[in-house]
């Protein structure tokens, strides 16, 4: 084993828009279930709990989507491990190695974990259906959004999706995503967790500073 | 006394035209509010009510021909029981209904006869108005008058209108005849007839002011009404049920029923947890309500069920829960027990494999220990 390098893996855009995103789901699952099922009922006709659910719903929504956004811009400028190749790791030679051999030790076929800077290459991947979820998400949100004012800005972006899967189409749709956006979490948040134990490199650390220790050695 | 309402309103209604519709029956009141009530439907500025009692004397009475196919008549019966003032009464009366299946004298060859007269001499003046979806399955054979099939009929007479209009559901976009699994193949006006001019007023049945506003709109400015992506005029179907209705506050405040006759039923709580689709239905039911103004679905403690959207009978059901099944699921999974049971199996799932993940013995040949 040789000296081991500090590595400044993930920029600050990265962590930023990771961060924004982790509250902004969190912020709209629980509002978004409270809209779906409204489990507490109020005595009180003054009191606006619905409305402040919406409220926090919609502007969590805009957070979420610009966070969105800033990400895939990010993907441009980013360096390689914030880029879109790092999202598809089945574009390349290595890449398919990679996925072979991390399956292979998730699924206890192999001892040593394949090493990885950046992202391992099934998370990767997982990334990948997530960052599609998210618009998916984002989309039929506006969507259903642009119907209090029908001709207004979001109506005209996205009203033909109305049409063509239909509101209720839509909603069941939203609904259901934030169900496997939550299975996403717990495997998501789990694994890190795991690869901090089995890479020792400091993954669970790094999306908080940015910085990862790697023992070049072990790089492949 | 000096009444303002009443200034307002006559002096935009010529005294001359006031005096012919008392000829005829209708008292000044009467036809004043008539103008008011088709003015404010529309959503025009008040100015336009002396433009409104204007179309509606001249003397071109358009003829109009009213079809029935695969539908119940309940757009007829809500037409006919129209009474906003006297609006069914002065729109029948102005009108001449030349054909109507349900209210016509003549029978037989002798209303054929009528029908085919006014589609040759009026050709591409007189209105055509279908009540009921078209079946396309077999060669149409599924529904026939006199002889001839619906998509016939309907191929020649809104073919050759001015204007059709497709009231209620069914004409508009299939209705419940088109729900799965569409037996006779049944499809809207629209589609059936794609080169005719036609305008969509769903409803189950259609609100009868919504079709007297929309003719008086085609005889005050010469055509059909704006309309939006589902071919409905924007100005009954402009703005969401749940965003006009008077149990909104409690949406807001949260305060739902849960059960028909609960207290909070009994309080006139909102309905979104009996399945309300007011979030969903664009119509102006909270604001003009049905028959007469006195009543409306969710006024009367039922949740929306959304009769006005295409395809309503299979997008909108279950109607007593809020989203639909989840496709290839049984009918008592809801979205959320689904989703739940995803949840926890990830979690099970990978909480197993991280309990074998810590008993496993790793490779860490690297790892100097501390001692
Ligand atoms: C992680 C992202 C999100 C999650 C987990 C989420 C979750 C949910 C859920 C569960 C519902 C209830 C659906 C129902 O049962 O009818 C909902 C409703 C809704 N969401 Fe989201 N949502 C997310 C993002 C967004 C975004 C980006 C928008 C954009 C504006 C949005 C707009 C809406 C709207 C308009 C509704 C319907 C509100 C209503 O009917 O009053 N959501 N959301
Ligand atoms: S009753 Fe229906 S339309 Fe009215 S506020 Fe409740 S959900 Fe909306």
């Amino acid at each position: 084993m040789s000296t081991l390098e500090i590595r400044y893996v993930w920029e600050w855009p990265v962590r930023l828009t990771h961060w924004f995103n982790v509250i902004s789901i969190i912020v709209l699952s629980v509002t978004g279930y409270y809209i779906g099922d409204p489990f507490v009922s109020v005595p009180s006709t003054s009191s606006y709990v619905m409305g402040w659910m919406r409220y926090l719903h919609f502007i969590f929504a805009y957070v979420f989507a610009l966070s969105w956004i800033a990400r895939l811009i990010w993907m441009f400028f980013g360096n390689r491990h914030a880029r879109f190749l790092a999202f598809a790791p089945w574009a390349s030679r290595d890449g398919w190695k990679n996925i072979i051999g991390t399956f292979c030790f998730y699924t206890f076929l192999r001892r040593k974990v394949p090493y990885a800077v950046g992202h391992n290459p099934l998370a990767a991947m997982a990334y990948s259906c997530v960052f599609i979820l998210f618009l998916i998400q984002i989309v039929s949100g506006f969507a259903l959004y642009g119907q209090f004012a029908p001709g207004g800005l979001w109506d005209g972006i996205f009203g033909s999706l109305l049409v063509t899967f239909g509101n209720q189409g839509l909603r069941l749709t939203h609904h259901l995503i934030m169900w496997l956006l939550i299975g996403f979490a717990i495997h998501h948040v789990y694994s890190a967790w795991l690869m901090d134990i089995k890479e020792k490199n400091g993954t669970l650390s790094s999306i908080f500073g940015g910085y990862k220790f790697i023992d070049p050695d072990e790089e492949n | 006394m000096h009444d303002p309402e009443k200034t307002l309103l006559e002096g935009s209604v010529s005294e001359e035209i006031l005096q012919k519709w008392e000829a005829r029956g209708v008292n000044r009141r009467d036809f004043l509010k008539f103008c008011s009530v088709m003015t404010a439907s529309l959503a025009l500025p008040a100015t336009f009510m002396g433009q409104i009692a204007e179309a509606m004397e001249a003397d071109n009475r358009p003829p109009v021909i009213w079809m029935e196919f695969q539908g119940c008549t309940g757009d007829t019966e809500a037409f006919l029981r129209a009474n906003q003032p006297t609006a069914a009464e002065i729109i029948l009366d102005y009108l001449s209904i030349d054909y109507h299946e349900t209210i016509m004298a003549a029978a037989g060859h002798q209303d054929e006869a009528a029908k085919n007269a006014t589609v040759e001499k009026y050709k591409g003046k007189y209105i055509a108005i279908v009540e009921g979806s078209i079946p396309m399955a077999d060669g149409g054979v599924y529904c026939t008058v006199a002889g001839n099939s619906a998509l016939n009929i309907a191929r020649e007479v809104c073919g050759n209108a001015a204007a059709t209009i497709a009231v209620g559901t069914c004409a508009s976009y299939g209705g419940l005849p088109a729900a799965a699994p569409n037996p006779t193949g049944a499809v809207s006006v629209s589609e059936a007839v794609p080169g005719a001019t036609v305008l969509n007023l769903p409803g189950c049945p259609l609100n009868a002011e919504n079709l007297t506003a929309a003719i008086v709109h085609f005889l005050t400015f010469g055509k059909l009404p704006a309309t939006d992506s589902f071919g409905r005029p924007k100005f009954a179907y402009g703005k969401r049920i749940h965003d006009n209705c008077e149990r909104r506050a409690h949406f807001d405040a949260g305060q739902y029923a849960e059960g028909f006759g609960d207290a909070g039923h009994r309080q006139g709580w909102c309905l979104y947890k009996l399945g309300c689709k007011g979030p969903e239905t664009f119509h102006n039911c909270p604001t003009i309500r049905y028959n007469e103004g006195s009543s409306w679905p969710v006024q009367a403690g039922h949740g929306c069920i959304g009769c006005s959207e295409p395809q309503f009978w299979d997008s909108m059901t279950p109607f007593y829960r809020r989203l639909p099944q989840v496709p290839g699921f049984g009918v008592e999974a809801t979205a959320d027990k689904i989703g739940l049971g995803l949840a926890a199996a990830t979690a099970v799932a990978f909480g197993a494999h991280g309990v074998a993940s810590a008993l496993r013995k790793d490779d860490d040949s690297t790892v100097k220990r501390e001692d």
